[in-house]
């Protein structure tokens, strides 16, 4: 039985709502102070060179010029390990990539920033900045870099070997492997039916509309004050202070509205480059990226090599699997596929698995998280031979899975065991949809389906909550808001506090004003900063039952609150009414939560896809998606249903059109939204969406973060449809109308 | 530094006179010279719709138009969508059909929704999507803002009726 909820469930305007509709909403390149200087950062156009000299005295004298900086004017400390909230890197590549110091690693690398009186100014100086390369040969894919004799991106790189550090200086940063059961000896025994495939995957981008932007003054006081589009401002903190060598007090950040950020918006790339120009002129400098800045210079999701080996029982048994992954981490190592080892068997229940992953740098942009990262190119590969083991064995697709499906559990070769989760539920709701009972007919028409897993993370995240004498609360957060969580949020401390999300007003405030809180990202922020507020929410409760006791002249205890009215001795007092008494009872009440969740419990999404084929063209049409996820608790519906929607159309986007197009000299062809597509409203039908809720035991509400695990599945779906349309197994992404025309042999 | 020129226009009703230089987008001049900053830059080269504005009655991304293109034009920005307090209808149902996550695009898409609306007060879903199919969101898979704007166009047929 469900629990019945006043707020919870319900499709409440969004707080920021009117900001956002109106214009008013200020985001990163939207904020002004006076006198500020407006920047450039000069870009590489090689893919790989030495940097011989750079003389930046010519453009120095170029009238509006206020100040040029380049790598050398980080603070000259040694090299050492830190950890920037994404695993432990080196300080000089975490510095490399804000500014190239003795090499640059990829077209776009960022090689001298400059402050100018406006921006054409700026532009116009960076021209006059001489910067003499050497040029390098350049390595574009994992599986070149990983031959012997390939270009070497660092000299100081050296091969982590299933977790011994070795001598060898490759472009493979670290090549790890997770091990259940032993898969070998059970392929070995020759029983299996045995399916495999090679896949590649092409560079993406999130593709988020907003450009990067950050405005930095560094002030007379000595503090650094940051105004940026970003989706952890503690983060920016954190890693701005150690990339300028200054202690972290003296760094505020202030996020402002972000426009979309998918994962993109986590690393740090203008905010240290406006700081040096600040303290150089002592004005507050803005730096924006252009839309080919975000290509070329911010982070896109790795490319990657798959190989998949999965042995059944002509019953239909998953009993052996196998697989390769080898992701490109761009220029410095760091490539999301330790999750994609992760994800790439979560669905099934396998006693055998051996996964084999490579971190391997190449001389593309560093890369970043991508909603799921690394599930999706992972996901593509493994759902694509389940499809054909299903059609060869002449089972239900859906049949197979369930066969095989994770629950309650089960061991995932990586080491966890899962707790409760939907897998089984989200597979019976995509056999029970309407959209999969529904006839398919006409010819070049196929429907794939296939499902994803995203584990979602925790971390830590703090809310303080104070109650206003109107009975009103103000809620003070420090998760940037990208798609309505400021309500999402809201909406759990109102259901504690039994009042409607409307009394409560929620601020996402800057790093000096509330405890530290993790980025937007992983699918946390619902999860996690939902959880504080829903302690914080609690701690309120506690003080304000003390409250009524002492109008009620009774002992807290004995206080019952029930939608927002509390109850003692056949005497009742609303939540508003002793809001009004604060000031008598004691003083003004601040109710806080902090929370530091180690996991977040995992979703799982199934996709269901139907594409027409144009013979002629190769152009795949998407006649009708279905998005199914386990949302463990829908807090906002339409919000649920938003990430479910998003997260399909990218991810059709990456099915079918969006690669970074690359010239054999590393040179990106496709840097502009006319060239790398991404779905337009004219691509698409409306997206529907099913709700799967298996609550989650590690929320108070049963809340799964939904943000991600909806792009996991599409790729492999579309590939499975085209499948079934043409009769052609799609081996690489993106399935692009000629690559299409090739596999049907037009 | 370049010299400058005076335009004279009118935006969102009002008579407006800002300097220039030659070379500023009007989406620049919006922006940074009149700090009107609810019109977004999102590729500054005409393939995201983000700085969609409605000049003389048609719209146009205001980053392929120059500032002193606007001499003697009719411009309306997002800013000028709602009245005084009222929101329009559009902008109201972008809020109750959830047709926003980030935002960022909202703005283009309502100015170009509702020049859509202002002559074909009916539309189909696929005239809808041909309409906005200049104006990229990322974060909605659209679904939600074809509804919104089919959910308007219902409001203001019954405001009408």
């Amino acid at each position: 039985m469900s629990t019945q909820y006043n707020v919870l469930g319900t499709r409440p305007i969004r707080h920021d709502g009117a900001d956002k509709v109106t214009g008013r909403a200020i985001y990163g390149a939207d904020f002004h102070l006076a006198g500020m200087l407006h920047g450039f950062v000069l870009r590489s156009p090689h893919a790989h060179a030495r940097i011989k000299r750079i003389d930046t005295s010519k453009a120095a004298q170029y009238p509006g010029v206020k100040a040029i900086v380049t790598a050398d004017d980080f603070p000259q400390t040694p090299d050492r390990i830190v950890d920037l909230g994404e695993g432990p890197t080196p300080l000089s590549y975490a510095r490399g990539n804000v500014l190239a110091k003795g090499k640059v690693l990829y077209q776009g690398h960022a090689v001298a920033g400059i402050a100018a009186i406006n921006a054409h100014v700026a532009e116009e100086a960076a021209k006059l900045i001489e910067v003499e390369y050497e040029p390098l040969p350049c390595v574009l894919t994992a599986p070149d870099a990983m031959k012997d004799g390939a270009p070497i991106l660092h000299e100081d790189l050296k091969t982590t070997e299933l977790g011994e550090k070795t001598d060898r200086v490759s472009n493979v940063s670290t090549h790890f492997r997770h091990v259940l059961g032993n898969s070998d000896e059970r392929f070995a025994k020759g029983d299996l039916r045995v399916f495999e495939g090679e896949f590649d995957t092409a560079t993406v981008h999130q593709g988020y509309i907003e450009p990067h932007a950050a405005t930095v003054l560094w002030n007379n006081d000595g503090r650094v004050l940051v105004w940026c589009s970003t989706q952890g401002a503690f983060v920016v903190r954190d890693v701005t202070a150690v990339l300028l060598d200054v202690p972290v007090q003296q760094v505020r950040v202030t996020p402002t509205e972000i426009g979309g950020g998918f994962g993109g918006k986590i690393p740090v790339y203008l905010e240290p480059v406006a700081a040096l120009l600040s303290k150089k002129t002592g004005r507050p400098v803005k730096l924006l990226m252009s839309r080919r800045d975000v290509f070329e210079g911010s982070g896109p999701t790795p490319g990657s090599h798959i190989k998949v080996k999965i042995g059944v029982t002509p019953e239909g048994r998953i009993e052996a699997a196998q697989a390769s992954l080898a992701y490109e981490a761009g220029a410095y190592p760091g490539a999301m596929v330790g999750p994609g080892t992760m994800c790439i068997f979560a669905a099934y229940d396998i006693p055998n698995v051996t996964i084999d992953g490579y971190d391997v740098v190449v001389n593309k942009p560093s890369t970043a998280a991508y909603r799921a990262p690394g599930a999706t190119n992972a996901a593509f590969a493994a759902e694509t031979i389940v499809d054909e083991i299903a059609e060869t064995l002449g089972l239900d697709p859906i049949e197979l899975r369930l066969k095989n499906a994770s629950k309650e559990g089960t061991r995932r070769a990586d080491g966890p065991k899962f707790r409760r989760i939907g897998c089984i539920e989200v597979l019976e709701a995509m056999k029970a949809s309407a959209h999969y009972n529904a006839p398919l007919a006409g010819p070049n028409r196929g429907r794939g389906i296939a499902i994803g897993f995203w584990f979602n993370a925790g971390l830590p995240s703090s809310v303080n909550i104070s109650v206003t004498n109107d009975g009103s609360v103000n809620l003070v957060e420090g998760s940037t808001d990208i798609g309505g969580t400021r309500t999402s949020i809201a909406m759990q401390a109102a259901e504690v506090l039994g009042i409607p999300v409307e009394r409560v007003n929620p601020t996402v405030v800057d790093t000096d004003s509330v405890g530290f809180t993790h980025v937007t990202g992983g699918s946390r922020t619902t999860f996690a900063t939902g959880y504080a507020a829903y302690e914080a929410a609690q701690d309120v409760m506690r003080q304000m039952k003390e409250r009524a006791a002492k109008l009620m002249e009774t002992d807290a205890a004995s206080v019952t609150a029930d939608k927002g009215v509390f109850t003692a001795n056949g005497k009742s007092l609303t939540f508003a009414e002793i809001a009004a008494k604060l000031d008598a009872t004691g003083g003004p009440i601040t109710g806080r939560g902090a929370v530091n969740p180690k996991s977040a419990g995992g979703s799982f999404s199934g996709a269901i896809a139907d594409v027409e084929v144009d013979p002629e063209t190769g152009r795949t049409q998407i006649l009708r998606f279905t998005s199914i996820q386990d949302a463990g608790k829908a807090i906002h519906p339409s919000y649920v249903e938003g990430q479910m929607q998003g997260g399909s159309v990218q991810g059709i986007g990456w099915a079918l059109n969006e690669e970074y197009y690359m010239s054999d000299q590393g040179r990106m062809m496709n840097s502009s939204l006319l060239d790398y597509r991404m779905p337009t409203a004219l691509d698409l039908p409306m997206i529907e969406t099913i709700i799967v809720e298996v609550a989650n035991p590690l929320h108070p509400f049963g809340v799964r973060g939904v943000g991600e695990a909806n792009i996991v599945p599409p790729p492999a779906a579309v590939a499975n449809a085209i499948y079934h349309a043409k009769g052609v197994r799609m081996r690489r992404l993106p399935m692009k109308p000629s690559a299409v025309m090739e596999a049907i042999g037009m | 530094m370049q010299n400058k020129v005076q335009v004279h226009t009118t935006i969102n009703g009002e008579e407006v006179d800002f300097l220039c230089e030659p070379r500023q987008s009007l989406l620049e001049c919006l922006r940074d010279n009149l700090n009107q900053t609810g019109t977004k830059e999102g590729c500054n080269d005409g393939n995201c719709g983000a700085c969609t504005v409605n000049l003389d009655g048609r719209i146009v991304t205001s980053c392929l138009v120059l500032g002193v293109e606007a001499e003697g034009r009719q411009i309306t920005t997002i800013e000028g969508i709602a009245k005084g307090n009222q929101l329009h209808p559009l902008q109201r149902a972008f809020l109750e059909e959830a047709a926003l996550q980030c935002g960022i695009c909202t703005p283009g898409f309502i100015v170009a929704a509702k020049a859509l609306l202002d002559h074909e007060p009916n539309p189909s879903e696929d005239r809808i999507r041909w309409w906005l199919a200049n104006n990229l969101c990322r974060c909605t898979g659209y679904d939600k803002i074809i509804r919104a704007v089919q959910k308007a166009a219902a409001v203001l047929q019954e405001a009408k009726a």
